[in-house]
């Protein structure tokens, strides 16, 4: 679907997105993880056709962006992060006016926005305008709005930025039944818990380059260990209860308020702490997630 | 088709996909919940056509519409009242709607993501102001008709001469909209536009201006779309008048080109 070689899109002197290689199969979700500035959001316009590359090459369902950019946006849906949904228009309108920018006649796009506002829980909501509505279903419209043209391909920038957790589940459910139905969907995230839900395959991008690529359980076990324990004790400064753990876990990091014990099995390491004689505050024995995995690769430091 | 994309590949033109009416269609269902900016289009040059024409106008009695040829102020002035309301509808749709569109309300990049290319914005907004432009100029032929203003058959043409008005106009408002930071730049717009709608021979006749002067009169694009309009109110129609269609048309088309050009820039980086 997706074949990008030495990908690489320059601002000037700055570099967004450096060199890099994917590839994305049919009917897979894709997730492209990193950072803010991490250039995810720069690769996904690339893909989009909406932005030429710098260099490198790039191919959309077998066709060239620079050459076929109509054609290649016919078969894609795009979400964009920020939703650019037409505040002038009704929820109905704006399905069927973006449904006549693919082309398609009124009496399909007619048919084709019912199903899709029942798909998006805004059957009831249909003839109201834009703007009251909230950010939940907003988002619900943008994706509704994107599947006018039955695309092949949904880009998805940032899914459920700024959504409550209902609106998120509801948002997941959404888009599980659209991968079930055969839409390859690429999306990206700074939230773990929506990349483990949602990515067969993911990579992770910083400073503009991906640093780790694999499906999240592959990606825990390489850069991970199966657990992870948190240990908090009465101090101020951690780092001297970190030099007297050092042997018991494969590797130890020094939060302000804790320790964190990467470790394959975190109540034997627990039991071994405690019989060092150190007596923690709190104990918290849990299983690697992908945060452990993203946080470990692009660090703590915080980036804007 | 092939080859007419390989001809469009091969010219500076933007791209697009010749779907510029599904934008038009967009601007006409937007416009159906704000139909009342309708009205102030229509009565503008309504306005100033019995203010000017009929009030003023009965003071000052006939004029030389050029060769002798007397007339009454109120048909003199009516023309230009057209020829100008044509620019400034086609401005203020190309200036202050498509900012709003293009900065706040974000609408091409939504459009952008679907086969639509920065030719068919450019084509469909400038589409959609030369349509509510021919509104305007319609309905006032007819009240000017009903007025007893218009003299000759020729007038039909001005709707269609009033619509290149419109183009000439949009495609140069639409362009100089994307190099605008803030509203406060629109102030440069109203100083370009108020100096051309009082004295590119709208009021008066050319001949009113010292010989030194009036070529920077007959340089700007107002001039041409009120004397092209008035030849034909008048039935004063001469070959002449192609030199008119010609400055306007090349304005047109230019300007669309660059405005495309310059969407593309700002928006496909």
């Amino acid at each position: 679907m997706i074949s990008a070689h030495r990908l690489t899109k320059r601002f000037g002197g700055f570099t967004a997105v450096d060199s890099i290689d994917v590839e994305v199969r049919r009917g897979e979700a894709f997730g492209f993880l990193g950072p803010n500035g991490a250039g995810k959001s720069s690769t996904m316009r690339m893909i989009g056709c909406v932005s030429p590359p710098s260099d490198g090459s790039l191919r959309i369902l077998g066709l060239d962006p620079a050459r076929d950019g109509p054609a290649i946006r016919a078969r894609l849906g795009v979400v964009p992060q920020r939703d650019t949904l037409d505040e002038e228009l009704t929820v109905r309108e704006n399905i069927l006016v973006y449904g006549r920018y693919f082309g398609l006649s009124r009496a399909h796009v007619r048919a084709k926005a019912d199903e899709l506002l029942e798909f998006a829980q805004l059957t009831d909501r249909a003839d109201s305008v834009v703007e009251p509505l909230s950010g939940g279903m907003k988002r619900r419209l943008t994706i509704a709005r994107s599947l006018v043209n039955d695309p092949e391909l949904l880009l998805l920038d940032e899914p459920t930025t700024g959504l409550d957790p209902q609106a998120r589940h509801v948002l997941w459910d959404r888009l599980f039944r659209l991968k079930r139905s055969g839409v390859t969907l690429v999306l990206t995230t700074h939230y773990m818990d929506e990349a483990e839900q949602l990515c067969d395959r993911l990579v992770v991008m910083d400073g503009g380059r991906i640093v780790a690529e694999g499906s999240p359980r592959e990606l825990i076990a390489l850069h991970a260990t199966r657990e992870v324990l948190e240990l908090r004790f009465a101090a101020d400064d951690h780092a001297p209860y970190a030099a007297k753990l050092t042997d018991l876990a494969q590797r130890v990091e020094v939060l302000p308020d804790r320790l964190l014990l990467y470790t394959d099995d975190g109540d034997a390491t627990a039991a071994a702490v405690q019989r060092r004689g150190l007596a923690p505050l709190s104990v918290l024995a849990r299983r690697s997630t992908l945060e452990d995995v993203f946080l470990h690769l692009t660090g703590r430091t915080l980036v804007d | 088709m092939s080859a007419v994309a390989a001809v469009a590949r091969a010219l500076p033109i933007p791209a697009g996909a010749g779907l510029a009416r599904a934008l038009i269609e967009r601007n006409a269902r937007a416009f159906r919940h704000g139909w009342i900016t309708l009205v102030s289009g229509v009565f503008e040059p309504i306005f100033y056509l019995f203010s000017l024409g009929v009030g003023l106008g009965a003071l000052i009695g006939d004029v030389d519409a050029g060769g002798g040829r007397m007339v009454e102020y109120a048909a003199y002035v009516a023309p230009a009242m057209m020829a100008a309301a044509a620019m400034n509808g086609a401005v203020f749709d190309s200036t202050f709607n498509l900012f709003f569109k293009l900065k706040y309300a974000k609408l091409y990049d939504s459009v952008l993501a679907t086969p639509l290319g920065p030719r068919d914005v450019a084509v469909g907004e400038i589409g959609w102001a030369l349509l509510r432009g021919l509104l305007y100029s319609t309905t006032f032929l007819v009240v000017a008709a009903a007025a007893g203003v218009v003299h000759s058959w020729w007038s039909l043409l001005a709707l269609p001469a009033a619509s290149l008005i419109g183009l000439a106009f949009a495609a140069v408002g639409m362009s100089v909209t994307t190099y605008l930071r803030s509203w406060q730049d629109f102030d440069y717009i109203q100083l370009a536009l108020l100096p051309m709608f009082l004295f590119s021979a709208t009021f008066y006749p050319l001949s009113t201006y010292d010989e030194s002067i009036r070529w920077i009169v007959q340089a700007t694009p107002l001039y041409h779309g009120v004397a092209m309009i008035r030849d034909l109110m008048l039935g004063d129609v001469a070959w002449g008048i192609l030199a008119h269609v010609a400055y306007l048309a090349v304005m047109g088309v230019v300007g669309l080109l660059f405005a495309a050009h310059r969407i593309e820039r700002l928006l496909l980086r």
